[in-house]
């Protein structure tokens, strides 16, 4: 009566191997490597970069182990520390200028089991090291600029049209627009209604004024602080990569929160520093008066640039306005020629500068230069055909539409859309890390064999048939997480320990079930059957429960909690299949056979 | 080997008045506790800089602290961490000066007295950021309770789902309690640990429920308080080891897994020796005082059509 069907035993087999080789690479260990990637958008890890790593390498006497092409980044792995920090001076010095050449760790798994993308689970800072910071986007300050913008932006709209007005005021989020008739006030209505689409419009008739209110929608300030983010995120990607860090993470979290997870940087003050930066974006006009001298120095009173095909540049020092001055650049197409275009969107300062700059300077070329990692590229270097008033500015010129939008990130990576401060900080030195591996290791493991030592005395044969569950438990749970790629913090190794104690509470249950079947006369076949059939009730309750706190966890934790709520949720998941399937599997082939059985062993 | 072996029932519900005094007094103690001393709150609730430093020799903890409150620092908390050799600084959130700044300073002003010293862990937290992990966990204790409450509900009764849930909610104030008494550092792991201790602990009593529950369709003529002894007597070889497992478990984390995680698994071991207790003699007297029936079960009309439970 105690038989599965053949397949549920493939089934189970089926389940434990796959557990099993998604395991394994944990146990590998990791080796150093040095990771190369492309520092800007416009470059990609390729065959190519590969081939050229392998040749630096290679003639330097540096073979590495392995090298490969993951993703955007080549990774050579090496034998030793003493090689791989060579290696990456090396690298640093014939790729720095484009590429991040970063220390990193690789898995030291064997390929194949890399190509089945079974790859170990993924430290979280507290285990390897590094620093979590959270910042917090000043959302009003992205509002304010947008609305500051607006003001110059209405005033010099209704100029154009020639529209008599008499002042425009901003009081908090409500702009407006003061007109002497009535009259010129529709005109202005209707032209602002048309060029600012993100405004809601509303008369407001003062005594002696013909007032018009402006508020932004409720969808279009959305729109902006949502941008904010985002044009934040891009600028602190870029400014990450000044740091060579191998992996880091920087992500959104909820509507105006960055999270920036910096593994292995114990340096926490450049990092802050570097993360606070502002723009470093500048606008020059290009000196045309001297000649580049191939080798040469840049003559008296200009720099030398390069731009982003190569070729270089001479540009006058002095400068006509920074990033600071660019509220937005978009990617567009022009209305006449439809060819891709970027447009400029200028603060009141810079577009005064900028119509200065432009009525004395017909037909010569401006650049527009990014300063990164102290050096400057020129991002492009447009031939001012007309003065240009208003500060919208539009860029056109041999482009195709995703140069256009790339050029539109540069320009807007520049400089943050809104300040941002540090609101949490968690740094954790190296030696702390793997002190923390080590003693969630080490607590697990002694648990472990305390309980395994106890269950086998206490239920003889039943109690190494639930150890023997339990391992298939902890096997499964590390298989899920390294499958799932999930971060495994301080937290979640206590989780990892915390449900091999609650899941050996299943068997148990069990056990007792049978004990008491025993007990009560049943022979041990019909025992172990109604055992196993009374307590599974029992245990999907009690599971369930605690699957309710886990997941309330998951809601509303944050950070390592999360990762302890992800590992109590697996782990009820992991326990109920092994616990009920992988177990009573062993009890049906140890003896489930036996027709006559006259006595099992469990104490 | 067979630990507990009842040849009659213990008389659980008999012992009700006297349970009910101790559950009562403890409670009420912890109440008083929470109310006088209150929680010491981590950094992770109240904002704040804690920095871990590792000394090669022995820390000189006045000195350290005079050499803090000299440079500008008099109210940084200096103490020692698990070893002479650590020490754990703790500096409040100030007012206009930037969070994020003020853990270089510490350790500028640390590394000019000893340039040996070695940063373990840097935690700041802003205001803002504690503020919301105060909402998000009350957010989350009502979530539990109320998640745990209805599947009760369901699976059983009203009452049921009632007696569990204030069985629990006593073993978490108690919790509390012996955090406000010994003034242990409330942080978010230790916060975790409570509403993982609330999951858990319900499994104890879910097991009992379901014995009295099967009680009430096996033996028909006996009175409902000698049904709930005879489920715990019968339960109780199962609980006690359990428990016992899951605290072996934790026992190992309270002395290997370091100081990191000393008060997540101390959170746990109270709550798992509390939940031993509540779950027998606070939820099943519960369950006796809100008149638990075999009518809640079997409806006299439709005895055939119920499920054979397990």
């Amino acid at each position: 009566m105690n038989q599965y069907p053949l397949w549920k035993y493939l089934l189970i087999l089926i389940v434990l191997l796959t557990g099993l080789i998604f395991t394994l690479p944990n146990f590998f260990g990791e080796s150093p490597a040095v990771q190369v990637s492309p520092l800007r958008s416009t470059l990609k890890a390729d065959n190519e970069l590969l081939d050229q790593v392998g040749t630096v390498l290679k003639t330097a006497g540096l073979a590495p182990e392995i090298s490969t092409l993951d993703g955007n980044s080549v990774k050579a792995r090496f034998a030793d520390t003493d090689s791989q920090l060579k290696a990456k001076d090396l690298l640093n010095s014939k790729f720095g200028e484009d590429y991040v050449v970063a220390l990193n760790l690789l898995p030291r798994s064997p390929q194949w089991l890399t190509e089945l993308h079974a790859l170990p689970m993924y430290l979280g800072l507290d285990l390897r090291g590094g620093v979590h910071f959270m910042l917090q986007v000043d959302m009003k300050a992205a509002l304010n600029k947008t609305l500051e913008a607006a003001t110059s932006d209405f005033r010099s709209a209704l100029r154009e049209q020639k529209i008599a007005y008499s002042g425009v005021s901003r009081d908090g989020n409500i702009l407006t627009v003061k007109f002497r008739d009535a009259e010129s006030r529709s005109n202005g209505e209707e032209e602002i209604k048309q060029r600012f689409p993100d405004y809601t419009l509303q008369n407001q008739d003062e005594s002696n004024a013909f007032g018009l209110r402006a508020t932004l929608k409720p969808e279009a300030e959305r729109r902006i602080q949502d941008s904010a983010v985002q044009q934040n995120l891009l600028t602190l990607r870029n400014r990450v990569n000044e740091l060579g860090v191998a992996e880091p993470v920087i992500q959104q979290q909820g509507m105006d929160r960055v999270v920036v997870q910096l593994p292995g940087v114990q340096d926490t003050a450049r990092a802050k520093d570097i993360l606070g930066r502002t723009a470093t974006l500048e606008v020059r006009m290009v000196d045309e008066e001297h000649q580049i001298t191939p080798g040469g120095a840049a003559p008296y009173g200009t720099d030398m640039f390069r731009d982003i095909d190569g070729n270089m540049l001479l540009v006058k020092k002095q400068v006509i306005f920074t990033g600071e001055s660019i509220n937005d650049a978009q990617p567009g197409f022009d209305q006449y020629t439809s060819e891709a275009t970027v447009n400029l969107n200028l603060d009141g300062v810079g577009a005064r500068k900028f119509k200065e700059a432009t009525r004395v300077n017909v037909g010569k070329r401006m650049a527009i230069i990014l300063f990164e990692k102290g050096k400057g590229e020129i991002v492009t270097a447009p031939v001012i055909r007309e003065e240009i008033g208003g500060g919208r500015v539009q860029i056109s010129g041999q482009m195709t539409a995703a140069e256009a939008q790339n050029t539109s990130l540069l320009l807007r990576a520049g400089a943050l859309a809104a300040p941002m401060e540090i609101i949490e900080e968690r740094t954790i030195g190296p030696s702390l890390g793997s002190e923390n591996i080590a003693r969630g290791f080490d607590s697990t493991k002694i648990g472990f064999i305390m309980i395994a030592a106890f269950m086998t005395v206490y239920y003889m044969m039943f109690g190494l048939i639930s150890i023997l569950a339990l391992g298939a438990n902890l096997l499964l749970l590390v298989a899920l997480l390294s499958m799932m790629q999930a971060t495994l913090t301080l937290p979640g190794m206590a989780g990892i320990a915390l449900t091999l104690g609650m899941a050996i509470d299943a068997n148990v249950l069990i056990n007792e079930r049978i004990r008491e079947e025993l007990r009560n006369g049943v022979t041990p076949q019909a025992a172990i059957h109604a055992g196993y059939d009374r307590a599974f009730g029992t245990i999907l309750d009690s599971n369930i429960t605690t699957l309710i706190a886990g997941i309330a966890l998951f809601m509303f934790g944050s950070g390592a909690i999360k990762g302890f709520a992800v590992v109590l949720c697996l782990g009820i998941l992991t326990s109920m299949f092994s616990a009920m399937l992988v177990s009573r599997a062993i009890v049906n082939l140890i003896y489930g056979r036996k027709v006559r059985l006259a006595k099992v062993a469990i104490g | 080997m067979e630990l507990f072996k009842f040849k009659h029932d213990i008389p659980f519900m008999s012992y009700g008045r006297y349970t009910t005094t101790i559950s009562l007094v403890t409670f009420l103690f912890a109440i008083f506790f929470l109310a006088t001393k209150g929680l010491n709150f981590g950094v992770d609730f109240t904002g704040g800089t804690v920095i871990e430093v590792h000394y090669a020799q022995s820390a000189d903890l006045a000195n350290i602290r005079k050499h803090l409150a000299d440079s500008g620092q008099p109210d940084a908390l200096v103490q020692n961490f698990g070893s002479s050799h650590d020490v754990l600084i703790q500096v409040p959130i100030k007012q206009n000066v930037a969070g994020a700044k003020l853990s270089e300073q510490v350790m500028d002003i640390l590394r000019k007295r000893d340039a040996d010293v070695e940063m373990r862990r840097v935690e700041f937290v802003g205001p803002q950021v504690g503020k919301d992990l105060v909402e998000n966990g009350a957010l989350a204790l009502l979530l539990v309770s109320l998640g745990i409450v209805c599947y009760l509900w369901l699976r059983f009764e009203w009452k049921f789902g009632l007696s569990a849930i204030i069985a629990n909610l006593h073993d978490v104030v108690i919790i509390l309690g012996f955090f406000a008494f010994f003034q242990w550092d409330f942080s978010l792991s230790v916060l975790a640990a409570v509403l993982a201790v609330l999951g858990y602990s319900v499994n104890e009593s879910v097991v009992v429920f379901d014995r009295i529950r099967e009680n009430f369709h096996t033996m028909r003529k006996t009175s409902v308080s000698v049904i709930i002894d005879n489920a715990i007597t019968r339960t109780m070889s199962r609980t006690i080891i359990t428990h016992g497992s899951t605290q072996m478990m934790v026992l190992a984390m309270l002395l290997f897994g370091g100081e990191t995680l000393h008060y997540f698994a101390m959170a746990l071991t109270i709550g798992i020796l509390f939940s031993i207790y509540s779950s027998v003699l606070v939820a099943s007297p519960l369950l006796l005082l809100f008149g638990v029936s075999r009518d809640d079960f079997i409806k006299p009309e439709k005895t055939e059509t119920e499920e054979a439970l397990p």
